[in-house]
């Protein structure tokens, strides 16, 4: 997917956070943005994904040539955007299964699959799905997804699971509720992998992954590319430790709203060893 | 004016069916309507005199005035008894065919075959169907319709009809008593488990019905039963009553269940008296979901009157435009080593209200006893309210009690990271409704979770957008 990020201005509460971002992303492409804290990066995710609480003060966010800007964000996920978040939020009694089979069912009939357009579909569709009953409980008239494909979709979910070391009952567990730091952050590269997005944006996915957690989600994402060579990743990221695993294309700096430098790899390094303080004016 | 009008609505089972009806009472309430009813049904002296008697107390008793707002029901312009058919039947086929019909649509003959090891189907005052499979019949298990349990039962029924709700509990479990007709009469055998449910269903079709159904369940020692209600109406401009009383009585080491999904319209009144006597070693729960109705008064209870029995109270409401849901329940420890719970879920939207009201009791003397209380509201927007009444009167200082409880929105941040998956606004909104509520939605049969998440999406997309 490509990407046009547009003199993006932004902020909250009156305050503007992002002054003026320009961003290009094009398909297949690798970036990581890194930045201080407080410098607007996870702002910058946010406002791509649509968040609510954020108002756009100015310029253009388009994909693949159409501005998103005006789209809630349930329509840019739609279009293929998917925020991994540095803070995933609890949602009590919503299996991990029921949410992304539901998810699942709204982006995959208007992105992959065309032939069911999804104004068609009987309402009472995704409301079989509101709490993990087995398909063969739900009355015919309520499931024109047939059992056979949600039978195949758990297993895939298993699949990618197990690749991520998370237990089968995993998918049984409500969203985020109990997770330790590193599940949460699995079970946002396990979205990922089901939705099969063609923009990810990845908020801070390396916080709070112990050693072997970054191992396994690095690992998870590079099968991801592999196997999506036209989808484009965002790295969000303070250390450059994923990187000994994943390899960017560009690495760019966000100071105070701003993109103030781009580059390739070596960029990341020279952070790495002096810090930002070459482009924080106070 | 006599009937009211159909009001077209999204309700599903909110259609009417005309009335060719065997009897219709006159409109109203005193003596002689009474002793019709009575007579009617060829009734011992005993119930007529006990019917009398209720009606005398229902006379006496003032309209609570501490709940739900229940000044605008108007006693005169009720029906108190309508007699559908001339008998009940023991095959859909041979019902007329718009009661048939309305069994079809609300899908009671699909779920018999599927899961029920019985089924009775009241329709306005009477049971018109009745199913129940010769298994259960063999190992001395009685499931009838009240008036039938009455007539060929007789003195198991005098022992125990009023003993746990008498007439003078309250105005409703007077007027129910008095005027009663139909219910469900249950007894299950000492050690014998009835492994799937049993269920009676409840429609008033009749426009300014009053349907006063009566239900008494015995599980003998160390038996087993699971039974389960469900209630609709059509939508009339003019008001319906439904006053029931279900009296249990759980003996030593046994168990009951008692599942509710009421889906009442909205212009039904649903002031109902629910108690379990609980013996020693016996487990009562009560799952108690109200989706429907006007106004919901109604705190299932359980008298744990022996050493180390156990009730839970499970309540769900539901409360859209319109609508005061007024649910809890009510525990009251009366034995040593007693425990139990109360687990009350609301939400309210479009104007709607819930209240919990909640009492539990333990008295001098009933020591180590548990009980855990938790209520929580979810509220969806500025027009809809939620309040709590718990009480708790504890005279005996060696128990565990704790009570949880607490009010939400939906979360901002919840439906941002749901709608960030793809999830439309409503469709993340009832997703969150459905989590929120899923503690009691796991315990009902997998048929009506199906059927409760459909409700709430539906109401949902009201609420919403």
């Amino acid at each position: 997917m490509k990407l046009i990020i547009k003199n993006l201005k932004a902020g909250t509460g009156g305050q503007e956070i992002l002054k003026g971002v320009n961003l290009q992303i094009r398909p297949g492409e690798i970036h990581v943005l890194m930045g201080p804290n407080g410098s607007g990066k996870s702002t910058l995710a946010q406002v791509i994904a649509g968040h609510p609480s954020y108002k756009v003060d100015g310029g253009q966010l388009t994909v693949d040539g159409k501005d998103i800007g005006k789209l809630t964000p349930d329509k840019r996920a739609r279009v293929g955007i998917f925020l991994g978040f540095q803070h995933p939020v609890e949602v009590p009694g919503v299996s991990v299964f029921n949410m992304l089979r539901r998810a699942k069912q709204a982006i995959g009939s208007s992105t992959t699959s065309r032939v069911l357009p999804r104004k068609a579909l009987p309402p009472s569709q995704s409301v079989s799905g509101l709490t993990e009953i087995p398909s063969s409980a739900v009355p015919p008239s309520a499931s024109p997804a047939k059992g056979h494909n949600l039978s195949r979709f758990r297993q895939e979910l298993l699949e990618y699971a197990s690749s991520l070391k998370l237990g089968e009952d995993f998918l049984r567990r409500s969203l985020n509720e109990g997770f330790s730091g590193g599940e949460k952050k699995r079970n946002e590269i396990l979205q990922m992998m089901a939705l099969a997005p063609k923009l990810v944006i990845l908020d801070e996915i390396d916080s709070g992954l112990d050693i072997d957690g970054l191992k396994v989600v690095a690992s998870a994402i590079e099968q991801f590319i592999a196997h999506s060579p036209q989808s484009s990743v965002i790295l969000i990221t303070h250390y450059a430790r994923i990187l000994k695993y994943l390899k960017p294309d560009f690495v760019h700096v966000m100071v105070d709203g701003k993109i103030v430098k781009s580059g390739k790899m070596n960029l990341a390094k020279k952070i790495e060893e002096r810090g930002y303080n070459a482009w924080q004016t106070v | 004016m006599a009937n009211g009008v159909v009001v077209p609505n999204e309700y599903q089972y909110g259609f009417s069916k005309p009335e060719n009806y065997v009897f219709k009472s006159r409109k109203g309430l005193d003596r002689s309507v009474v002793e019709q009813i009575s007579s009617m049904k060829s009734e011992s002296e005993w119930m007529r005199g006990f019917r009398l008697r209720a009606l005398e107390i229902f006379f006496g008793k003032k309209m609570p005035v501490w709940g739900a707002d229940l000044s605008t029901i108007n006693f005169d312009d009720i029906y108190y008894y309508i007699k559908p058919t001339d008998s009940q039947k023991k095959s859909w086929s041979d019902l007329p065919k718009e009661i048939k019909d309305t069994y079809d649509a609300i899908g009671i003959p699909e779920a018999e075959k599927k899961f029920l090891a019985g089924v009775t189907a009241q329709y306005e005052s009477e049971s018109v169907y009745h199913s129940f499979q010769k298994q259960w019949e063999d190992k001395g298990v009685i499931f009838l319709d009240m008036d039938s349990g009455l007539r060929q039962y007789p003195d198991l029924v005098k022992q125990y009809f009023g003993r746990a709700i008498p007439p003078a509990d309250n105005k409703f479990a007077s007027l129910n008593s008095a005027v009663w007709s139909g219910g469900s009469f249950v007894y299950v055998p000492p050690g014998v488990s009835v492994d799937i449910p049993l269920q009676a269903y409840f429609r008033i079709n009749a426009a300014n019905m009053g349907q006063f159904e009566r239900t008494l369940i015995i599980v003998d020692e160390g038996a087993y039963v699971h039974y389960v209600e469900g209630c609709t109406a059509p939508v009339y401009t003019t008001d319906s009553l439904h006053a029931a009383v279900v009296e249990i009585f759980v003996k030593k080491g046994a168990r009951c269940r008692y599942t509710t999904i009421q889906n009442w319209s909205a212009n039904v009144y649903n002031l109902v008296t629910k108690r379990a006597f609980v013996e020693e070693e016996g487990t009562m729960e009560w799952v108690d979901g109200n989706i429907g109705s006007k106004i919901t008064m109604k705190y299932p209870s359980c008298y744990l009157v022996g050493r180390g029995a156990r009730g839970e109270v499970l309540s769900l409401a539901l409360a859209g435009s319109g609508q005061h849901q007024d649910a809890g329940g009510k525990l009251m420890f009366l034995a040593p080593d007693t425990s139990g719970e109360i687990i009350s879920k609301s939400v309210s939207h479009s104007g709607g209200q819930t209240s919990y009201r909640g009492l539990v009791k333990v008295i001098k003397n009933a020591e180590r006893v548990k009980c855990n209380v938790r209520c929580d509201a979810l509220i969806l927007d500025e027009l809809s309210r939620s309040d709590t009444y718990p009480t708790m009167q504890v005279a005996e200082d060696n128990v565990r009690i704790g009570h949880e409880a607490s009010v939400s929105r939906i979360d901002a941040e919840q439906l941002f990271y749901l709608m960030s998956r793809g999830l439309s606004e409503i469709e993340a909104t009832s997703l969150i409704v459905n989590g929120f509520i899923e503690p009691i939605v796991k315990e009902l049969p997998l048929e009506y979770a199906v059927e409760l998440n459909r409700l709430i999406q539906l109401n949902m997309e009201g609420a919403v957008g």
